[in-house]
């Protein structure tokens, strides 16, 4: 029962923590512009305003249309039940593995590229592709990345990696594991669509990347397109801050343990996310063909790390 | 642009933004469903522009229209609302139409400035179909050539009742 | 009762051939399917004795060879194999039924199918050296005939047959040179025999046997840069024959390298190993890279059957490194894995070629830039390829990533080793996995979403309709058997495990184990691929629910409605304005520019009354194999010149020949005095 218990709490921070996250980047980024911008729960009344609306489907679309966005919040909604997130036993998750997470949040993104397809409109094919390429070309520097975090635990297995962390903190501030969550980073800002790689809020459909992919939702289908976006990158600062800065994770059977890793996973995740939010305002969005360049990068990154944490054995 | 100063941005917003005064009173009719969530398709059927440049300066970090839940979106099927400017000409009839009919119900019709009422300044003019009401229904209407900025931000307000 | 099976088997599949070479159309198709599946049923029974009792089957005659005898041997091993190819071959014929109306009720076809189908299924129970070198030609040329179908229509077919031919047939001549190299110096051309006395020879020789065998198993694998034939000949086949070639007889080219390196020649020195997983790193890269870039459906399947044979080839040669330097555990994971990834590309590779042929069935092309909104049209084929497109991109819940994910732990944990080129190697193969996993992905998403989806970009597409029930139902079998395996993997890993063990010699527990979570031997490495699943259907159906409950309140306007595709107001909305399989690649292709080098055409016409008016411009791009325009062409122009050199000794003159043959002569006695 308490198992169940646990893993819905876990979901249901990242449900609603993944809107906040978004509220408080688009705060961030309007104070920093000298204006009020709107409250940090504006995302969730968004929310709520478009499940009431109505959902216009393409007329030649066949069910992958409505498909991708339940997909894509599925995946995420699963593997955050399932991480050690605020605890490092998850209830349901002692076998979750790193790489299958991984592979999972893939799914989310491939059925919405393929949902967009379905349109047979020319921006979302042009977001598809985009989206497919970066996917490309940023999945080496994930895997060498994952692989550098693993090697010195000797497991993918994701509440080891993070046990291993709380427990030798001399594993936390080797280079290999700074490396490694670096590319790590850079990939998180790529296959969410931040900047440099992706303006969030552009208007011009040449720029889009993710963007152009769902130009067509409308109502609950465009809600969970929001929301599935905003829990992944939740979820994913929140495994980046989890294997850069473990403490706080409940390591411990106890609700008041849990509580404390719940606060202590809130709190680190916004600290991540105001500092991305006030990292994009200097920043402006790379050439689309130079992205390539920055996943390179990236991937060196991740591949230093990997030797690194070889020879360091 | 030193750390003072974008410290002090951050600290203190109101030395850019204006104090708007209280909220207003949403009518039911429009704001009932909105939640206090209010997205916008802008659509120029054929503006001089200016009434563009006042809506540019009402989501300015002067007049922030974006605190009080309205935001400005790029395609109309995520929109609540079009904003309309401009006397409606012959090549942007068609355009209107279908932005229009690609908005998700419950949708609603914002004109604004003198020119989207009764075609202004070009009435009669040889490009021009005719106002924004003859084409799609308008359910508010913001008067003004151009509309004042606070204008633009209080008639937004109304819908989300902020 | 196995010798019984084994003989079924073999008799089976001969009657099979015949009927279809002599019965009349209308029940020649039907009885040779009825005869292969006879044939395959034995096999089946055959292979699962032997995997449930751990014991080959052995079986010899002097009878049908002259001279050598033949001798049938099914270790665990072969067994694996076997069941592999019977799956895709009761699939593939199931399929036949509904494909023999469109070309492939001939007599030749009829005869060659079924002798395809046996001696592929013969090849793993071959114990002796010539029986092993006949059925591997049988092989080999009933599939040529097979590629030949369609070859009075169409020049691209016969060309596909010619490289198809030569290449195989070269192949062909290295195994046998390593064969009967082996054969020779062990004293006997008896599997048992050359195991026995192989470690008797000199390193030098026994490196040469494994180089040559390498070479020709990996040609027949569609290693790159063997692999020319590969995109051609598979390409041109029909349906059911390219998906056995791809699902079926690229695995016996793995099989052949196992067998020489580890079996016969009992394991070797890492550089041997390392020469494996270099040639899978080339082929999974570069398969990959064509595959993302190519829009013909059958030639990108094509490309990802190399590059899915690569990643085997990265595991087969990680295995083998390990176990040269001691690590025989991890080994025997890494053959698993590879052996897996091999099980698990039969079927969805034959799940997506069946499906390719179905389209190409119904809208006559290829051409993915023609294709398009035809999962409205053919549901379930529609689905097939989804199924199988998912497989390959190694996503769960299918079983793809179960693959994937062991390939990825069995590297993970080799990396502890203390052989440097061991951990070079491992360190760029989980790059090169990760490379081509996107690169994969790209291309699926491509091949799924141009061709299935969207509206249909011609008049053949916009008219398709679904294919007949056997075809759907063959199809279907394959996608099935790709989901559960992806939710219970655990139904073919102990058979695999079995196989890899006698290979490696390791013996006790199993390094793969457990029913719901798979954990690795002695290693921290869980995965639990049906929990997985159930968490993420759970969430599915919350998710769909809470879709559904946004509007239970009754509104004036439908909860869902068509309407056209947003297109920024413009007028009219043409199917030409979708993404074309072309637009899709082209930023992938813009990125490795410089290794496809593609060869494009500019012919820009002015008026003639003005050369800053331009009147017309062609624009052509070609992206043909670069490895087959850099090392073949040249080769074979190369070939053609010393030819007609070689031409000019032929000047007619008895005389002349008369003395090349007493200098011949003179030279042969001085060599050997």
């Amino acid at each position: 029962m308490t198992a169940a218990l646990m893993a819905i709490v876990q979901l249901a921070l990242v449900l609603v923590g993944g809107p906040l996250l978004l509220g408080v980047m688009r705060k961030v980024r309007s104070r920093l512009e000298g204006r009020f911008g709107a409250p940090v729960h504006q995302p969730l009344l968004d929310l709520r305003k478009l499940f009431t609306k109505q959902r216009l489907r393409p007329r030649e679309s066949s069910w992958l249309f409505g498909a991708g966005p339940l997909v894509l919040v599925a995946t995420v909604a699963c593997v955050s039940a399932i991480s050690p997130l605020a605890t490092t036993r998850p209830p349901l998750g002692q076998s979750t593995d790193f790489f299958a997470v991984i592979f999972a949040l893939l799914l989310g993104s491939v059925v919405l590229a393929l949902a967009a397809l379905d349109t047979g409109t020319a921006f979302a094919g042009m977001g598809a592709s985009r989206s497919m390429t970066i996917g490309a070309l940023a999945e080496p520097a994930l895997l060498v990345a994952i692989l550098a975090m693993a090697i010195p635990a000797r497991t993918s297995n994701l509440p080891a990696l993070v046990r291993a962390g709380l427990s030798h903190p001399a594993l936390i501030a080797s280079p290999s594991r700074v490396l490694a969550l670096a590319s790590f980073l850079v990939v998180i800002l790529a296959e969410s669509g931040r900047l440099p790689v992706d303006n969030p809020s552009t208007h011009l459909e040449l720029t889009m990347i993710h963007e152009a992919m769902v130009l067509e939702y409308s109502g609950p289908d465009l809600g969970l397109i929001i929301l599935g976006e905003s829990m992944r990158l939740a979820f994913l600062l929140g495994l980046l801050v989890n294997l850069l800065v473990p403490w706080g994770v409940a390591d411990r059977p106890g609700a008041l343990f849990f509580i404390i890793g719940v606060v202590a996973l809130a709190a680190k995740v916004l600290v991540t996310g105001v500092a991305i939010a006030t990292f994009e305002v200097f920043t402006a969005k790379m050439r689309l063909f130079r992205l390539p360049e920055l996943l390179a990068g990236g991937f060196v990154l991740a591949l230093l790390g990997a030797v690194t944490a070889v020879v360091a054995r | 642009m030193t750390l003072r100063i974008l410290l002090k941005t951050v600290a203190h917003p109101r030395k850019v933004s204006k104090d708007l005064g209280p909220a207003p009173h949403p009518s039911d009719e429009l704001a009932g469903g909105l939640h206090g969530s209010f997205q916008v398709r802008h659509v120029d059927a054929g503006s001089c522009n200016g009434c563009e440049m006042e809506v540019h300066s009402a989501f300015s970090p002067i007049y922030d229209a974006e605190r009080f839940g309205v935001r400005l979106v790029a395609s109309p099927r995520h929109a609540d609302a079009l904003l309309v400017t401009g006397p409606v000409t012959k090549n942007m009839s068609d355009p209107l139409r279908k932005t229009y009919e690609a908005l998700a119900e419950p949708r609603l019709v914002v004109s604004l400035g003198d020119c989207a009422k009764d075609c202004g300044v070009f009435k009669g003019g040889y490009g021009v179909e005719g106002s924004v009401s003859d084409i799609v229904p308008v359910d508010v209407h913001i008067p003004g050539c151009p509309p004042h900025p606070q204008a633009i931000v209080e008639a937004l307000r109304g819908f989300t009742g902020k | 009762m196995n010798h019984v099976s084994v003989w079924v088997t073999a008799l089976a599949g001969l009657m099979a051939a015949i009927a279809g070479g002599s019965l009349p159309v209308r029940s020649r198709v039907g009885a040779a399917v009825l005869l292969t599946w006879v044939s395959c049923s034995a096999a089946l029974v055959a292979a699962v004795s032997v995997l449930h009792s751990g014991h080959a089957i052995v079986m010899s005659t002097t009878k049908i060879l002259p001279l050598t005898g033949t001798m049938l041997v099914l270790t665990p091993l072969g067994a694996v194999f076997v069941i592999a190819i019977v799956v895709v071959a009761l699939a593939s014929t199931l399929y036949w039924l509904g494909y023999a109306s469109h070309g492939l009720s001939t007599r030749s076809a009829s005869c060659a199918l079924p002798l395809f189908v046996t001696s592929m299924i013969l090849v793993p129970f071959a114990g002796s050296v010539a029986t092993f070198l006949v059925l591997w030609e049988l092989m080999a040329l009933t599939s040529l005939v097979l590629v030949l179908t369609d070859q009075s229509r169409r020049e691209a077919a016969r060309s596909a047959a010619q490289w198809y031919a030569v290449m195989t047939h070269a192949g062909a001549a290295a195994i046998l040179l390593a064969l009967v190299l082996l054969s020779a110096h062990a004293g006997g051309q008896t599997f048992a025999q050359i195991e026995l006395h192989a470690h008797h020879l000199s390193g030098a020789l026994r490196g040469t046997i494994f180089v040559l065998a390498l070479l020709g198993f990996a040609s027949k694998a569609g290693a790159v840069p063997l692999h020319v034939w590969l995109p051609k000949a598979h390409a041109e086949a029909p349906g059911p024959a390219s998906a056995l070639m791809s699902g079926a007889m690229v695995n016996l080219g793995i099989y052949g390298i196992i067998l020489v390196g580890n079996v016969l020649l009992g394991g070797g020195p890492v550089w041997w190993w390392l020469l494996v997983s270099a040639l899978g790193v080339l082929s999974a890269l570069y398969g990959a890279l064509y595959a993302a870039t190519t829009s013909d459906l059958k030639r990108l399947l094509a490309y990802s059957t190399a590059d899915n044979m690569g990643l085997v080839l990265i595991a087969v040669g990680a295995s083998g490194m390990l176990a040269a330097s001691g690590s025989r555990t991890i080994a025997a994971i890494a053959l698993v894995a590879a052996l897996l990834l091999m099980f698990n590309h039969s079927l969805f590779k034959g799940a997506l070629f069946l499906a390719a042929g179905a389209v190409q069935m119904v809208t006559g092309t290829r051409d993915l830039d023609r294709l398009g909104g035809l999962l409205k049209r053919m549901p379930v084929t529609g689905v097939v390829f989804l199924v199988g497109a998912l497989s390959v991109a190694a996503l769960p819940p299918l079983n793809g990533f179960v693959g994937e994910w062991l390939l990825l732990q069995s590297l993970l944990h080799a990396l502890p080793s203390t052989n440097t080129a061991v951990v070079i190697t491992v360190t760029v193969a989980v790059a090169a996995l990760a490379l081509t996993g996107g690169l994969t992905v790209a291309a699926f998403v491509k091949a799924m979403g141009i061709g299935f989806l969207g509206r249909p970009r011609s008049v053949e597409a916009s008219n398709s309709h679904e294919v007949p029930a056997t075809m759907q139902l063959g199809a279907g079998l394959l996608a099935f058997s790709c989901l559960a395996l992806g939710l219970a993997p655990m139904l073919i890993l102990p058979s695999l495990e079995l196989g890899a063990r006698s290979v490696h010699g390791v013996g006790g527990s199993s390094p793969v184990h457990g029913w719901i979570s798979l954990h690795l031997f002695g290693l921290h490495g869980e995965l639990a691929p049906s929990l997985l699943a159930g968490g993420l259907f759970v969430a599915l159906v919350a998710t769909v629910l809470a879709r559904r409950l946004s509007h239970r309140r009754s509104r004036p306007w439908p909860a869902l409605a068509p309407a056209e595709p947003w297109g920024s107001g413009r007028r009219t909305q043409t199917v030409r304005m979708q993404y074309t399989a072309t637009s899709f690649a082209e930023p992938l292709q813009r990125v490795f520019d410089d290794v496809i080098r593609p060869a494009r055409d500019l012919d820009v016409s002015h008026t003639v009354e003005s050369h800053y008016y331009v009147e017309r411009i062609a624009y052509r791009t070609s992206s043909d194999d670069v490895i087959e325009r850099v090392i073949y062409q040249p080769l074979i122009a190369a070939v053609r010149r010393w030819g007609r050199l070689a031409r000019k000794l032929q000047n007619g003159s008895v005389h002349r020949y008369l003395a090349y043959g007493l200098l011949a002569l003179v030279i042969v006695l001085v060599v050997l005095a």
